[in-house]
């Protein structure tokens, strides 16, 4: 009944493919970060611009990312649009599904962060003669990205976890879609999943604890 | 020279300012003082645009604050404003708080907007707190560096909002110490105060602002010696 013979030499020997996947796991956890806090920003300053259909256009975004199975949302990007024509890589609609989906966290948490700086501070920008822009851009938003800075992390690793929906769209080349392969090859299913289990852990783990010696930097004020 | 005429302004069904008139000349130094909700914060933030007026005007050399066609980011430029709140900007050191203006609104390279900020700084006796953090200094310090990040600008006017009020009690005299050294290198100063004494000391008029209307306007001697209105009267008995 319970006679499965854990091989995990065999497994072991999988260890470089499986790390050159967490590479791009990690490639595209950072690039989806990169972009989804860009579009945050402009989903905030949208939010924040007084103009009903950018506010629209924002609020509209945050609520399908924060409200839909991030699965879907993958899902969509490359099947969904592939409705219409436009076919993209396994690797491109992962990307940008995430990045989507980041995009609404982040610009939700920025909307928290906007309310923990005090008005009199754009006020105080625009005295001294800024523009809107300006304060927005010297004074409130490196505030906001500061107070932002522990939810970013968050983000981040969920990012990272979140590559492992690239299953939907065929994804072969990630951390889990590595191990998927080479599951199908070999079967070692338990050894396979825990040795990925544990580089999830382990890269995840490293971003928590790297933030933290990098907020102690950020945050000397 | 500021000009305001007829200035009304109304929060809601509160009317703040009910028809000031008032003149400010080159290098005056006026204070402005009256209990709370008289409506003088009120008219300092009207005159360099932050608020909106519902009728009436204010001119700043001339060039009409409230006009459509006004750029108030150009006209902020010469009027200062220091708030009861000093508002520092805590991601930024001392030195990058008062470097930050000149760079970004007058496009100072950063070494020559670094040595005025540095100027000003030693000015209000911070020299020696550059690279700090704001939130690191007291209040009266905050206040201190509020000022000269206004100074750095090189402003013509400069408008002080209650600016000792926020303060503990024992750094109230540093920031009225700054203040009386800018009135005396003759800069233009419109400085809304609770400091009776300081108001006495240092302006060359005095208003007070009683519910919206400025009920009287003289020379310190004047006003504090022989108040004419009973209002004023009672203000001062009460402040003694």
């Amino acid at each position: 009944m319970f006679n499965y013979n854990f091989r995990w030499n065999q497994a072991l020997n999988s260890l470089p493919q499986m790390l050159e996947g967490a590479l791009v796991t990690i490639e595209i956890a950072l690039l989806s970060m990169l972009i989804g806090i860009a579009v945050a920003i402009l989903l905030t300053v949208f939010r924040l611009s007084g103009n009903r259909i950018l506010s629209a256009i924002a609020t509209t975004w945050v609520e399908i990312a924060r409200n839909t199975p991030a699965l879907f949302q993958i899902y969509m990007v490359h099947f969904g649009l592939g409705g219409f024509g436009i076919h993209l890589s396994p690797f491109l609609s992962l990307l940008i599904g995430i990045a989507f989906n980041n995009a609404g966290y982040l610009a939700e948490n920025f909307r928290g962060a906007l309310k923990a700086i005090p008005d009199t501070q754009a006020r105080a920008a625009r005295s001294l003669g800024m523009s809107a822009g300006k304060a927005f851009r010297h004074v409130v938003m490196p505030q906001m990205l500061r107070i932002s800075f522990l939810p970013m992390t968050n983000q981040m690793v969920w990012a990272i976890l979140m590559t492992s929906l690239g299953a939907v769209v065929a994804m072969n080349t990630d951390l889990y879609g590595v191990t998927s392969e080479l599951n199908a090859r070999t079967f070692r299913t338990f050894e396979l999943f825990a040795i990925a289990a544990v580089i999830f852990y382990v890269i995840t783990k490293a971003i928590t604890l790297s933030a933290r010696v990098l907020a102690a930097r950020l945050f000397r004020y | 020279m500021i000009e305001i005429q007829n200035v009304r302004k109304s929060f809601g069904s509160l009317e703040v300012l009910k028809g000031i008139d008032l003149t400010v000349a080159k290098g005056e130094v006026l204070t402005i003082i009256g209990g709370s909700g008289s409506g003088k914060s009120t008219l300092l933030t009207c005159i360099n645009g932050l608020e909106p007026i519902d009728s009436g005007k204010i001119l700043v050399d001339g060039t009409e604050v409230h006009a459509k066609a006004t750029d108030l980011n150009k006209l902020r430029q010469k009027i200062g404003i220091v708030f009861q709140q000093w508002n520092a900007f805590p991601h930024l050191t001392v030195l990058e708080n008062v470097m930050l203006a000149p760079r970004k609104v007058l496009g100072i390279p950063k070494a020559r907007a670094e040595e005025i900020a540095v100027k000003q700084l030693t000015h209000v006796g911070l020299a020696d707190k550059l690279g700090v953090y704001p939130t690191r200094m007291s209040g009266g310090q905050q206040q201190r560096m509020a000022i000269a990040r206004a100074l750095a600008m090189s402003p013509d006017y400069m408008l002080f909002d209650e600016v000792t009020s926020a303060l503990d009690p024992q750094l109230v005299g540093e920031v009225l110490d700054t203040l009386r050294m800018l009135a005396s290198e003759g800069m233009t100063m419109i400085c809304v105060t609770h400091e009776m004494k300081f108001a006495r000391e240092v302006s060359d008029r005095v208003a007070f602002f009683h519910k919206g209307v400025m009920a009287e306007i003289a020379p310190p001697a004047e006003l504090f010696g022989a108040p004419k209105d009973p209002e004023l009267q009672k203000f001062l008995a009460a402040t003694h």
